[in-house]
């Protein structure tokens, strides 16, 4: 028996990365290395305004007087960020207006990730901002949103086109002088996603952004914007990958949700990141600071994440509910194989009256891997009637994996309700005793048992990443038999 | 120089400058620890909110104070503890009393004590049975990240030493009574040592007191060895004054099928800052980590928590609850770490908390840290106030309002009263508890002093 889960761990673990695939496009690349030189050059390649500049390199100097956050239950190897490539682009030319003028390598490579890019694909519904390395390469039914008076475009050309937008948001909610990663991001980002939804919008379909790191030796570091009038709503998703390399590969990005009074913004994420080999080796790090602001009366912000991939995930999302009434949701599965570690989990700032939210992480670990949850539940003098609700379960496949919680709650209003249950065990022998005696294998039962633990989660996530995720769950998981 | 540099300079200084008269009131074995220890000092300093287990206790005002006393108190001292007394109904035990961190030395006699234990003083002990102490001290009191265990090892003079020869079991308590009475502010560092050998049960009681109202701030560190099938209980009950700071760091050694139960009772104090380690070194130990903290004012209680899980088989429980009032803040941190041979572990942590005023603030941190899988753990925590539902039930009864709220709150209180052992200890603490919710303890009934200033 032991054996046998052995071979089908074995199989598994060094099963493909599917994504894991190089395209050799042509690339725009700047030498390695940072200095304000570099961020004048990154800054200068995308023809940006002064201000733009001038916020860069105050993040720069920022990030100068900071130091590599040590706190996190992760084994960080020493990061040579001379050694790093800040900027590099697929080269193509200026204002693409169809998709024909895309390298056909390029929409090869988007193709094959299964990213529709072509319009015609309309059945799926989605539009999609694609990101390659530093750039966005396109963004799907621009036309067909603009309509709407919905803006979705890539963040360089928000800083073009709307940069009374960009001023007013850009750094509200993640303050370049808010972390070390934060900070770096702000310096060096080279692009990302930018949306805009009017007063009493609701987007009539599902906004996406793809990232995804193809050259080599390049750090990705790009910014998400959103900002949701009163009254709207948008559900925004997100996904990425990277080719199998053996080196490391820093992406540093920064997510910032504005939701003004009623609005309302689901946001997904099924991280997908190369996760190294099965010794450890390659891998993205993967530092990643989200933030959403509630900031109107009875807004709400919903983050749910699947995190698979990645050799380190270091990510909070989290929100500040400052608006009466306002809510705040975090869902999120966790899962770390082989040499993986995750230190993940979220912040809920209550700050005005009435505020509501709820924290549902399941971590799964095996393999070798650190699995832990690190969460902030903050109740203000001010914000009267607060509840929440945090559950944090934990479940290990494997004896040499470990799975850890490490919660905050901070009451400073006796009105405030918080609760938080976690829970660490091992898949019962029971379980696996039931589904066997039904004819179902122990490899079938844990699937089952994987995938019933994370519905809850799972549940929240839009049709088209429920599928993926639930794909990813069990192709990450399949014969960890512990 | 920064102030953490200030303070690691000034108690080196204070070494230094008193090392003779330490060492010369000490034990050659003790002395034997210090340089090293004061060398760890230097580097760590004392903990301040950068530390992780510090993050939410603030020791500054009470470390940059200027004491008038650090070390051995005066010949003086002693008598005034003869006027002390507390007395727990129907509660045979056997006490000791402890003024200022130094027990009286006569020889580990107590009344009536039967045969096969030694209550007595730490330096009597080192010198009576050298290899004893040699083989315990200084072996578990390890945390490399807490500046305040080196400090004690460098300066603590004397302390209580007891020990349980193996099969011995007593049935009625040690008392140690910890007293701190002087008319000068006064820095006080006692360290203990508690030997329950194999097949023996011992437990006990430790009450501390502050009888004057100086500023008092006291570091103390206990270790404690349980042996094979032994069985340990210690229950703290901290009723000092509001200008007294509590620094306890309890190291619980556990070997083999041992069972032992650590409960911290804070009625009172400025600031109590209790650290209870837990080691289940031996395969089936069990450990029982509990608390409550009832504080208002401007009351600062910290419990932390840490159970170390190195064995299979073992099983352990925390349950902490707390009525905070007033401007009274609180911290939980509790820490369950179970390692990779600790298979078939069950550990549980409960932390729950009644904030009574919208200026009471309540941080709490529980912690799992696990690499088995074969695992069963869980933790919860909660903040909150009192049930209106039952609050609304109570009244629908005609109780009033002050009435009803008590009763909640001795209600939610007796959780962890009850697991009190000692029949006639947990009438006692019922008896005091509700005192102290009703706001009319200030300081024990039969006390002759009146240290509530």
């Amino acid at each position: 028996m032991e054996k046998e889960q052995d071979k089908i761990l074995n199989e598994v673990t060094s099963g493909d990365y599917k994504y894991g695939f190089y395209t050799d496009i042509d690339m725009e690349t700047i030498p390695k290395g940072l200095n304000e030189d570099v961020v004048r050059l990154i800054s200068a390649k995308k023809q940006e305004p002064e201000w733009m500049l001038e916020f860069r390199l105050k993040a720069y100097k920022a990030w100068q007087g900071k130091k590599m956050p040590q706190w996190a239950h992760l084994k960080i190897p020493e990061i040579n960020y001379q050694d790093i490539i800040y900027y590099a682009a697929p080269k193509q030319k200026a204002g693409l207006s169809s998709l024909d003028e895309i390298d056909p390598e390029l929409l090869e490579t988007f193709n094959k990730l299964g990213i529709p890019l072509e319009e015609q694909k309309r059945l799926t519904g989605v539009a999609v901002d694609a990101v390659m390395d530093s750039i966005s390469v396109k963004t799907t039914f621009k036309e067909t949103l603009a309509e709407l008076g919905i803006i979705f475009c890539s963040f360089s050309e928000a800083v073009r086109e709307h940069p009374d937008l960009v001023k007013k948001y850009m750094g509200t909610v993640v303050p370049y002088t808010d972390n070390y990663f934060a900070a770096l991001n702000s310096a060096v980002f080279s692009d990302g996603s930018f949306c805009y939804i009017p007063k009493g919008v609701r987007c009539p379909m599902e906004l996406s952004t793809y990232f995804r790191i193809n050259a080599a030796n390049t750090g990705q570091f790009e910014r998400t914007l959103i900002v949701a009038e009163d009254d709207s709503y948008l559900s925004y998703l997100e996904g990425c990958t990277a080719p199998m390399r053996d080196e490391n590969q820093l992406h540093a990005a920064i997510v910032e949700i504005v939701a003004e009074r009623n609005a309302e913004v689901k946001y997904s994420t099924v991280q997908n990141w190369y996760p190294g080999d099965k010794n450890g080796k390659g891998g993205i790090y993967n530092f990643v600071t989200k933030r959403g602001i509630c900031k109107g009366e009875n807004s709400k912000i919903s983050w749910t994440q699947v995190e698979t991939g990645s050799a380190i995930t270091w990510k909070y999302p989290s929100c500040i509910l400052k608006g009466h009434n306002s809510s705040g949701e975090f869902y999120s599965v966790a899962v770390t194989n082989n040499h993986q570690q995750a230190d993940t989990g979220t912040k809920m700032i209550h700050m005005g009256k009435n505020t509501r939210s709820i924290i549902v992480s399941k971590g799964i670990s095996a393999g070798k891997s650190q699995n832990s949850y690190r969460g902030l539940v903050k109740v203000l003098k001010n914000a009267s009637n607060a509840r929440n609700f945090s559950q944090c379960d934990s479940l290990l496949l494997g004896d040499k994996c470990g799975a850890h919680t490490f919660p905050y709650v901070e009451v400073d209003n006796q009105t405030g309700i918080v609760e938080h249950e976690a829970t660490t065990s091992k898949i019962g022998e029971d379980q696996i005793f039931y589904c066997n005696q039904r004819g179902i294998s122990t490899e079938d039962a844990i699937g089952l048992i994987v995938n019933g633990y994370a519905k809850e989660v799972l549940n929240k996530l839009p049709m088209e990443f429920a599928v993926e995720a639930q794909k990813l769950l069990q192709i990450s998981l399949e014969g960890s038999v512990g | 120089m920064d102030k953490k540099t200030q303070t690691i300079k000034r108690f080196s200084k204070l070494f230094t400058d008193n090392s003779s008269r330490i060492e010369n009131n000490s034990a050659g074995l003790i002395n034997s620890y210090r340089g090293d220890a004061m060398k760890q000092f230097v580097e760590l300093g004392i903990p301040d909110r950068k530390n992780e287990s510090y993050r939410y206790t603030n020791l500054d005002p009470w470390f940059n104070a200027d004491y008038k006393s650090y070390f051995v108190p005066g010949e003086e001292d002693f008598k005034a503890a003869e006027n002390f007394e507390c007395e727990v109904a129907d509660l045979n035990s056997y006490d000791l009393v402890l003024l200022n961190g130094i027990p009286p030395r006569y020889n580990g006699t107590l009344d009536g004590l039967p045969e096969g234990i030694w209550v007595g003083s730490l330096v009597e002990a080192a010198e009576k049975y050298p290899d004893l102490v040699a083989r315990h001290y200084g072996r578990y009191a390890q945390n490399g990240k807490d500046g305040l265990i080196p400090l004690n090892t460098a300066l603590a003079s004397d302390g209580i030493f007891v020990y349980i020869e193996r099969g011995v079991t007593l049935t009625n308590p040690v008392q140690i009574i910890n007293l701190v009475h002087s008319d000068r502010d006064m820095f006080v560092q006692h360290r203990n040592l508690i030997v329950v050998e194999d097949e023996a049960k011992l437990p006990m009681i430790v009450c501390d007191h502050a009888l004057s109202p100086q500023k008092f701030l006291t570091n103390a560190v206990t270790e404690v060895y349980v042996g094979e099938n032994a069985h340990f209980d210690i229950l703290r009950v901290q009723n000092e004054h509001n200008n007294a700071a509590k620094l306890t760091h309890t190291f619980i050694h556990q070997e083999k099928n041992s069972y032992a139960v650590s409960n911290n009772i804070t009625l009172h104090g400025g600031l109590i800052r209790n650290s209870t380690y837990h080691r289940l070194n031996g395969e089936g130990a069990g450990s029982n980590a509990l608390g409550l903290y009832l504080t208002d004012r401007w009351q600062h209680v910290d419990n932390f928590v840490s159970i170390d899980h190195a064995s299979p088989n073992c099983t352990s429980n925390q349950l902490f609850k707390g009525v905070l009032d007033d401007f009274a803040t609180g911290a939980f941190n509790g820490r369950i770490l179970v390692n990779r041979e600790a298979q078939k572990t069950l550990a549980y942590q409960k932390n729950n908390t009644i904030l009574l005023t919208d200026d009471a603030r309540m941080d709490t941190k529980p912690q799992l840290e696990i690499y088995a899988d074969d695992v069963k753990c869980s933790h919860g925590a909660t903040v909150g106030q009192l049930d209106e539902d039952a609050m609304f039930y109570l009244r629908s009864r005609g109780i009033n309002k002050d009435e009803a709220r008590l009763m909640l709150m001795f209600g939610f209180a007796r959780e962890v009263i009850e697991k009190i052992s000692t029949e006639a200890l947990k009438i006692r603490i019922d008896d005091l508890v509700l005192k102290r919710l009703r706001g009319e303890l200030s300081r024990c009934a039969t006390c002759s002093i009146n240290c509530d200033k």
